[in-house]
């Protein structure tokens, strides 16, 4: 066994920290599903949708989604390098202003401060900590890399690296702007170049926060908890490197039929179906990698999470580029559609890996076994069954409204007045609010097993089990 | 030699970055210096303040989440919505507002297509106008009362031209009537391209109401009416947002005028200037064309003829 110690209190931070947030997130999802059939659940000022759903937004992708993100990461980057974080007080200060970050975030979005960016809401002064945490993260990962004691680096270490890289550039230039007062600042951007600015951040913070990463995590703790080495080296790298290339082509996918440039449009297109390719490559090196033993999906629990998340994520990765294509946009683009592809992608493929990550390292941090298998198997198919139940209504209801939206009658004129149709939305929405209670539940199953998995284990303040990759 | 850069994690960063800049360079960054980026309709104004004030309250309550601010160029949804959106149309919004889901409708086009008067009893309370509607109640803006200095400082830092008669006006408006008035300006330097229009008025098919007098058709234009107009006209044209149906007076001027000329103002609407039978609209009608077949629109008549005692 190898004499280094591993900083487990921060990670094990960042962990609580991201389902708190996790949590509080799901909770405002809940209600803003609640307010679109039930006008009379928006309290003003403060409670409207408007200004929740951009909480429920920022909450999950920044409070549970990179909070998880630098608690894995630091427990994946101690693990593939040998060693323990260069820096473990950074790491700890990091920690308690990502709390902060995230509260103020919270506090400020309830206050309408808001750039009106999409994942990009938050006002200049919290755009500011928010590059700060990066580079806190950054200067640890990078020192951590940089002083390994293992020479290769692994696939995984790829991907954070590139997350690393990708979302600082991406966050800075989208946020530039100019302060008119503390709380208020206008985008240095204006009219159609800040739409395309703006999409390019936006389908890259999808790229490089709900994709990336969740590949770094998918390539360290398939063949972890499967015991099952990944299928191909080869195919990761060819995968990596087209991934990382063609993502940032595609963000004016999300500006079909706009008045953007149309060699924009097009060729953000033509990328959206290359990005198929690389997608399927981690897919399929996903499956094979079980291949040799199907059986794992039973007798090792966490086998079926990382399947079901990467099948969930193959078949984003269709779906999306079939989105970008200009006659299905023309049906789908603004309706409901839109919800149901984006939940597959983060209660599906991001929930459920990240959630079967934080499964594996409760246990190796805690010295001892998960609480209850039983418990995760109920969390995973509550889980399952509330994420297609919310994707599937939306895109019976989002394709209904693009082909009502179309409807004309022999006449000429248009079949169904606004109002026609958005009354025919509402038995969806109230479908949707019912799979959000059923994924809820599966989230409290999650949670009571992590909580109770502590409780029967207990944590070295410093571990000196150095497990190997 | 290749695979070495998987044991040379500076070399590899740079390597990644470079490879992940490429798109971002071609497709954005090359793009915005290049003058296509920043195109400006030549009568599209810079806000005012009180617009600008209202902007940012659209910015605050997160109006965007539920409407968009573009038009496609489809044709239905040009029909519903008006003339699709134009790249300089957009130069003076840091940043454009367009939106990403439509659970309201597209307001691109919504700058003087209702009056004032419409807009603050929405905003007070949506179901009153449409009893399905999940907008939020916006009321309380009311309220509130704006801060001239702090939309002066908005105003600089966006270096938008602006008078001290423009700032001092603010003094005692509420946030109501920013939101107000900056609904009435969006898409407004496309439809008011200066000579008019620009879709052409569209005439009616006859002089006469074809359905005139027939019961089944008066009975279908009432129903239509308290669906379509009577939020404006009154449940018996007596006049309330929009003036009286019944008063003999046609667009302010004493005289009833010709089915045809009913036709074309419920087919066409209003602007601000446009013309029906020499008489001078002030805007604020709706245009129904798209969504009313002309049968309907026939129908409604025949029923207002009833409520005017003909
Ligand atoms: C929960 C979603 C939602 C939010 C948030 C919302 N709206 Fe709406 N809005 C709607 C719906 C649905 C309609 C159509 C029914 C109606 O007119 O009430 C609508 C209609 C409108 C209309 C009339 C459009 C037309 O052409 O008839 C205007 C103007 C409007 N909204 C402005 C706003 C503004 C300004 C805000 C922010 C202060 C806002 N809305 C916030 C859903 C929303
Ligand atoms: C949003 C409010 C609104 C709605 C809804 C509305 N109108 Fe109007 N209407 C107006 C206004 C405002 C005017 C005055 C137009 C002008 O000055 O340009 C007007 C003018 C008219 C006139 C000219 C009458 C006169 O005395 O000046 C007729 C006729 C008319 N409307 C019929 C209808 C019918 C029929 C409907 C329903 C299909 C309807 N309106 C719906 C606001 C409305
Ligand atoms: C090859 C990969 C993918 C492509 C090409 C793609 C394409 C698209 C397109 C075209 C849209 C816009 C739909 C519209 O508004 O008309 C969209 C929206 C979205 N996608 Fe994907 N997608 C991909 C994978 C993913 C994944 C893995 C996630 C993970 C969560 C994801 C999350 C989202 C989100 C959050 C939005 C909503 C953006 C918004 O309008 O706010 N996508 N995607
Ligand atoms: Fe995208």
């Amino acid at each position: 066994m190898s004499d280094y110690q591993y900083d487990n209190q921060t990670v094990k931070g960042f962990i609580l920290s991201s389902i708190f947030w996790g949590v509080v997130g799901i909770v405002i999802g809940l209600w803003i599903s609640i307010q679109m059939w039930a006008p009379s659940w928006n309290v003003p000022p403060f409670f409207t949708f408007g200004r929740m759903r951009v909480v429920h937004t920022n909450g999950l992708a920044f409070g549970f989604g990179v909070g998880a993100i630098f608690g894995i990461f630091y427990y994946i980057t101690m693990r593939l390098t040998k060693r323990p974080l260069v820096f473990p007080g950074l790491a700890r200060f990091h920690l308690y202003l990502f709390n902060a970050a995230i509260a103020l975030a919270a506090i400020s979005l309830f206050a309408g401060m808001n750039q009106s960016l999409e994942y990009a809401e938050l006002e200049w002064p919290l755009d500011i900590v928010v590059v700060i945490l990066w580079v806190m993260f950054a200067v640890n990962i990078f020192g951590t890399i940089m002083k390994r004691r293992e020479e290769q680096m692994y696939i995984s270490l790829w991907y954070i690296i590139a997350t690393v890289i990708a979302v600082a550039v991406l966050y800075i230039v989208n946020n530039l702007a100019v302060p008119a007062g503390l709380f208020k600042s206008y985008s240095l951007f204006a009219g159609i170049n800040s739409a395309n600015v703006q999409w390019w951040y936006g389908h890259n913070a999808v790229g490089f926060i709900f994709t990336t990463p969740i590949l770094a995590m998918f390539y360290y703790f398939l063949p972890k908890s499967t015991g099952l080495p990944i299928f191909s080296h080869r195919l990761s790298i060819i995968a990596f490197w087209s991934l990382v290339f063609a993502y940032l082509w595609t963000g004016a996918h999300h500006l079909v039929y706009t008045p953007l440039p149309d060699w924009i449009q097009t060729l953000a297109i033509a990328f959206s179906l290359f990005l198929i390719a690389p997608s399927w490559g981690s897919v399929v090196n996903g499956y094979y990698t079980v291949a040799p033993d199907w059986s794992r999906m039973r007798t090792h629990y966490l086998t079926k999470f990382f399947i079901l998340g990467i099948t969930f994520y193959g078949l984003q990765t269709v779906q999306g580029p079939t989105q970008a294509i200009r006659v299905v946009s023309q049906l789908i683009h603004f309706t409901d559609w839109v919800p149901g592809h984006v939940h597959m992608g983060t209660m599906g493929w991001v929930t459920m890996t990240a959630a079967a990550s934080i499964y594996y390292i409760i246990p190796k941090i805690y010295n001892t076994e998960i609480y209850s298998v039983k418990v995760a198997n109920t969390h995973f198919y509550l889980v399952l069954i509330g994420q297609l139940m919310f994707s599937i209504t939306m895109w019976i209801t989002g394709i209904q409204q693009g082909a009502l939206w179309k409807a004309v009658n022999p006449d000429g004129t248009l079949k169904y007045t606004f109002m026609e149709g958005l009354a025919k939305n509402y038995p969806y929405w109230h479908m949707r609010t019912l799979s959000g209670i059923i994924f809820t539940l599966g989230m409290l199953f999650f949670i009571y097993n992590v909580f109770m998995t502590m409780r029967r284990g207990s944590i070295p303040a410093l571990s000196r089990k150095g497990g190997v990759r | 030699m290749a695979s070495d850069i998987y044991r040379k994690p500076i070399m590899f960063a740079l390597v990644s970055a470079v490879v992940i800049l490429v798109g971002t360079f071609v497709t954005m960054f090359i793009p915005m210096m290049t003058p296509q980026m920043h195109p400006r309709l030549e009568n599209l104004m810079p806000y005012t303040p009180l617009q600008l004030a209202g902007r940012d309250i659209y910015q605050r309550e997160g109006c965007n989440n539920c409407h968009t601010q573009t038009v496609r160029p489809l044709r239905t949804e040009v029909m519903r919505y008006g003339e699709y959106s134009k790249a300089g149309e957009f130069a003076y919004d840091y940043p454009f507002l367009w939106g990403s889901k439509r659970t309201g409708p597209d307001l691109a086009r919504i700058g003087k297509k209702y009056p004032d008067a419409w807009h603050e009893r929405h905003f007070e309370n949506p179901r009153e106008f449409y009893p399905e509607s999940n907008m939020p109640s916006y009321g309380w803006l009311k309220m509130h009362a704006l801060d001239p200095a702090s939309v002066r400082s908005h105003m600089d830092a966006l270096a938008f031209p602006y008078t001290q008669d423009e700032i001092s006006a603010l003094q005692g408006r509420t946030e109501m009537d920013a939101i107000v008035a900056y609904m009435q300006v969006v898409g407004t330097a496309v439809t008011k391209k200066a000579g008019g229009d620009v879709k052409p008025r569209v005439s009616a098919p006859e002089v006469r109401n074809p359905l005139a007098g027939d019961p089944a058709a008066t009975a279908a234009g009432k129903e239509l009416y308290g669906e379509n107009c009577s939020v404006c006209h009154g449940a018996s044209g007596e006049g309330d947002i929009g003036p009286s149906l019944v008063d003999g007076m046609f667009l302010y001027v004493e005289g009833d005028l010709e089915d045809e000329d009913y036709f074309e103002m419920i087919y066409n609407g209003s602007e601000e200037g446009n013309v029906e039978a020499g008489r001078v609209m002030q805007g604020g009608m709706p245009a129904f064309g798209e969504e009313l077949s002309k049968d309907e629109i026939w129908s409604i008549i025949a029923f207002i003829r009833t409520l005017q005692g003909k």
